[in-house]
């Protein structure tokens, strides 16, 4: 059969013909790799948990080393009042979907709560997710077992500005809230992330040149989710 | 098929599409296409290699792909219609890579996708493929791939050797934490090296030396 390469029936017809065949072929790969790419993403999430407790590990010794640390039984899952949820699992608690779900309110939030037993010490984890100026940032941030200042702390993003904000995601940014108190006398009291350089005194830290969106968007993010946890950190000690 | 048609599978002509492009050809040095990609990622061995490959995996079946259906294919959407090759092929390297090398997927990030935009890409496909058989349109595919390969290594071997003082990952001049090795006598990386226009200045000294060696190369 002759056909006409040119006219238009012929090209509608190539290309829905071309957009079916390439769509059924990337919807199969991305359905095939999906599970793969799950799993990854959990071994990333719990070398992101390991991290902030400073324990190192890699790919592959990720789950080996979080099941050795951290007491799966009592992790939990806080309302935005501080107070335990009955029957939930921390670990699959997705915060980044609830931060960026619009329907849902900020009340209805959850707050997964990881809990460490490190060489007999306790230390907890708890997540973070805030907005950069680019897109979204999240961290993880290790209690120390007096349940009053920071172990230590982990930021990512997904595409701040390289050399700027960015660097929160390095050491030198992340380190500087280790030992850092979160609340004085039993009451929460906020990290200010400041730019005159005074961040070596307490509740303060320095914050990134050139980098003040991501910086402030860093403060807010810990500011709105330690509050939370602040609660029940100070429930907790009263039942000790 | 006719007689006169047939030939060998690698003659004069189909080597010389492989060899072309590394050197008188050269898809970066020479038509300076595909710079951004060479700038960004060429800090380490590394992901030069793992970019180089993507770059190759799409450009090869995609010369191929174009090449098949360049008959099929109409005049006035044949644009359209390499790119979706294109992008479609980048989305399932990406895809891959994420799922089977997830620490490099997120060092490349964007420039896998970017690859979409690499104008090697869209220059062989609309250049070579679409006027070519497909096993000669996949050698071309090589060759461009192999050529863009060869100057993103050779740059981030600078780069990352006198940059972070390693090679593909082993520290060769020690450590520069621990300070030892060449570290401990005060020897120190630079961090220019690891900013993208050193890049530009490598490349630079590469065209340098491939026009000094092949005069043919210099424009007047």
């Amino acid at each position: 059969m002759k056909y006409d390469k040119n006219s238009n029936s012929y090209t509608f017809i190539f290309a829905i013909i071309l957009v079916i065949v390439v769509g059924a072929a990337l919807a199969a790969v991305a359905v095939g790799l999906k599970p793969i790419q799950d799993a990854n993403g959990v071994i990333k999430k719990k070398m992101d948990i390991l991290g902030a407790l400073s324990i190192e590990s890699t790919r592959k010794n990720a789950n080996e080393q979080y099941d050795k640390y951290i007491v799966e039984e009592e992790c939990i899952v806080l309302d935005a009042n501080g107070s335990p949820i009955a029957g939930s699992d921390a670990f699959n608690v997705d915060i980044q979907k609830e931060f960026r779900d619009k329907t849902l309110p900020a009340e209805k939030r959850q707050y997964p709560l990881y809990v460490a037993d490190i060489d007999g010490e306790k230390r907890f984890v708890l997540p973070l997710v805030g907005k950069g100026l680019w897109g979204p940032i999240w961290g993880y941030i290790a209690i120390k077992s007096d349940m009053t200042s920071i172990f230590g702390a982990k930021f990512d993003h997904k595409g701040e500005t390289p050399g700027l904000g960015a660097e929160i995601k390095q050491a030198f940014f992340y380190d500087q809230f280790a030992s850092e108190a979160i609340s004085e006398n039993g009451v929460y009291k906020q990290i200010k992330i400041v730019k005159d350089g005074s961040g070596t005194q307490p509740f303060k830290v320095d914050g990134i040149t050139g980098g003040t969106i991501t910086s402030k968007g860093v403060e807010e993010m810990l500011d709105r989710t330690l509050k939370v946890y602040v609660t029940y950190f100070e429930t907790l000690k009263k039942q000790q | 098929m006719s007689e006169k048609e047939k030939e060998p599978l690698f003659s004069k002509k189909n080597k010389k599409l492989i060899t072309d492009p590394l050197s008188e050809n050269n898809p970066v040095t020479v038509q300076v296409l595909g710079i951004c990609s060479t700038l960004a990622i060429t800090v380490s061995i590394e992901q030069a290699v793992v970019m180089s490959l993507s770059v190759l995996v799409v450009v090869a079946l995609g010369n191929v792909v174009v090449s098949a259906l360049r008959n099929l294919i109409p005049d006035r959407i044949r644009i359209i219609v390499q790119l979706v090759a294109a992008a479609s092929l980048v989305i399932i390297v990406n895809e891959v890579l994420k799922a089977f090398m997830p620490d490099m997927a997120e060092k490349l990030s964007v420039f896998v996708g970017l690859i979409i935009t690499n104008c090697i890409l869209m220059g062989r496909y609309e250049a070579f493929a679409m006027a070519n058989k497909p096993w000669p349109s996949f050698l071309d595919g090589i060759g461009n791939s192999l050529g863009y390969g060869w100057i993103l290594i050779v740059v981030s071997f600078f780069r990352e050797l006198f940059g972070a003082g390693k090679l593909a990952g082993f520290e060769i001049f020690g450590n520069s934490i621990d300070k030892t090795g060449l570290y401990a006598y005060g020897y120190m990386n630079n961090n220019f090296i690891i900013l993208a226009p050193f890049a530009l200045f490598c490349v630079a000294i590469v065209i340098w030396i491939q026009r000094s060696v092949n005069k043919n190369l210099i424009e007047h």
